[in-house]
């Protein structure tokens, strides 16, 4: 049974049509990424997804049971609202202090729960974003561009830490990045979005795919070098050197 | 107890503050400052209408404040920027309101009440009617508080919380004209966002989480009530403006404090 399947979705805002009859599925435990140009449509899917936007046509379905925990793109929180990590992670309600600490330790922060949300810097608050996410144990992580405004480190990083989570939970990722040499080899699938699904397949397949080269150019040949280094490597154990991993902590 | 006018005007100014603390925090934290401007300057459209129907200025006031901030929550988004729509509207809504008041023939009206509130004539009635409108938003805001702050923090976090971010900003419309149309007797029209603001802002230095900030806005805005109301009688002074000047001089203190512990 898919998490999450897309079925001829067309989102319209007014006049303007952002995604025409897109169609695609999420399987239990795999990495989808998502790439386009800008104003392709992607957050807009994301946000279909999540509910936020009603599409025009097409339908989404989500399995039965299934959770979703989304991680919004760069948000801002506003000075004046004095807040601490725990208590946003505990917004709307119902969250055990136990489920807090765990979810602030799988995201790799787990000191965090008394600090002030507008004072956490930009990969401290992605991280946070990352737990909230994981609070409800979900099937499907949703991830927007959750890397903006990140530098090259520190997205690395953060990827590092997706990964991470997904070993250990075992949860589906379905995530828009613009940073092509992460998602050619962290994901089994691409997307290639630009209004409509251009091609999709592997990494591989993709970077191939005279749509994507259109899209991108020719200049993520090493992308693609980069993922087959990076498919080398076995999923079995921890302690592997990705690229990006030396280049964290 | 209640007959002295010192004492209901005291209780009305306390009623105001508890029920502007929750709704200003969020006016705050979502820049919505001037949209409590816009509201409250509609009201005085409603003085002016509530006077020619011969209706009670409370229902009036209410009802064209709540008109106003649905029509700049319909159009909002579509081509203006926000301040000029809410420029245009406040200002139009004042302009409208003071012309329609000036036909109403008959009856003379102290206008300057409506537009800077009139705490000392407080009777029994407004008193209920304040306190039962406070009451009411302090219900309407606790019970949606969760939800209302998570959409303060993120639309798309709310919906994928299963929230509807644009019924809890409808929530706080509502709550915003019936605060409007309580404070009108205790401010009036033009000090109505100054309640609101201020007592918030000056909270805000001394809170580490939302509740706290609400709190501490609640007691700024029954001091200010208190403190100004007794100035007022001191010196003699407009009591209403004396009220916001309070507020304002707590809100100078408690940023001077902020600055003194980032400096430190």
């Amino acid at each position: 049974m898919s998490l999450v399947q897309v079925e001829n979705l067309s989102v319209c805002y007014g006049a303007r049509t952002v995604l025409s009859r897109v169609s695609l599925r999420v399987e239990p435990g795999e990495i989808v990424t998502i790439v386009g140009p800008n104003g392709s449509g992607k957050t807009s899917l994301l946000r279909a997804i999540i509910g936020a936007v009603t599409p025009v046509k097409g339908r989404v379905i989500q399995g039965d049971g299934v959770k979703i925990g989304y991680v919004p793109q760069k948000l801002h929180v506003d000075g004046t609202l004095p807040i601490t990590v725990s208590r946003f992670l505990k917004l709307p309600g119902g969250v055990a202090v136990a489920d807090i600490d765990h979810a602030l330790k799988q995201a790799g922060v787990p000191d965090l729960a008394k600090a002030q949300l507008s004072q956490l810097s930009g990969g401290q608050f992605q991280r946070v974003l990352l737990a909230r996410a994981l609070i409800g144990k979900p099937d499907l992580l949703l991830l927007d561009e959750a890397t903006q405004g990140l530098d090259q480190r520190g997205s690395a990083s953060f990827y590092q830490q997706i990964e991470t989570v997904r070993q250990d939970t075992g949860c589906a990722v379905l995530m828009i990045s613009h940073e092509l040499h992460v998602v050619m080899s962290a994901s089994d699938r691409v997307i290639c979005l630009n209004g409509h699904v251009c091609c999709e397949g592997t990494p591989a397949v993709v970077a191939s795919a005279p749509e994507y080269r259109a899209l991108f150019g020719t200049g993520t040949g090493g992308a693609l070098a980069l993922y087959r280094h990076e498919h080398d490597h076995d999923h079995g154990h921890g302690d592997h050197n990705h690229d990006h991993s030396e280049a964290a902590e | 107890m209640l007959d002295d006018f010192m004492i209901r005007a005291a209780l009305a100014g306390i009623g105001v503050a508890f029920a502007a603390a929750p709704l200003g925090c969020f006016v705050v934290w979502r820049r919505m400052a001037y949209f409590g401007d816009a509201t409250a300057h509609a009201a005085i459209l409603g003085v002016a209408l509530s006077l020619a129907f011969s209706m009670s200025i409370f229902v009036g006031t209410m009802t064209v404040a709540l008109l106003m901030a649905l029509v700049v929550n319909v159009l909002s988004g579509r081509g203006y920027a926000m301040d000029t729509l809410l420029g245009v509207l406040a200002h139009s809504a004042l302009a409208f309101g003071l012309v329609a008041v000036s036909f109403i023939s008959g009856v003379r009206i102290d206008l300057m009440a409506y537009l800077f509130g009139d705490i000392l004539a407080v009777s029994r009635v407004d008193l209920s009617v304040i306190w039962g409108g406070a009451a009411l938003v302090v219900a309407l805001i606790g019970w949606r508080w969760s939800a209302l702050l998570t959409s303060t923090l993120n639309e798309d976090l709310a919906y994928a919380s299963g929230i509807n971010p644009k019924r809890e900003q409808l929530v706080l419309t509502i709550a915003l004209a019936i605060t409007v149309a309580v404070a009108i007797k205790v401010v009036g029209v033009l000090l109505i966002a100054a309640m609101l603001i201020i007592p918030a802002a000056a909270a805000r230095p001394l809170s580490r989480t939302p509740e706290g900030m609400a709190v501490a806005a609640g007691l700024i805005g029954m001091l200010s009530a208190i403190v100004g109301l007794r100035a007022a009688y001191v010196l003699d002074t407009p009591a209403g403006p004396t009220i916001v000047c309070i507020a304002a001089i707590t809100f100078l203190a408690t940023s001077i404090l902020k600055s003194f512990r980032h400096g430190r």
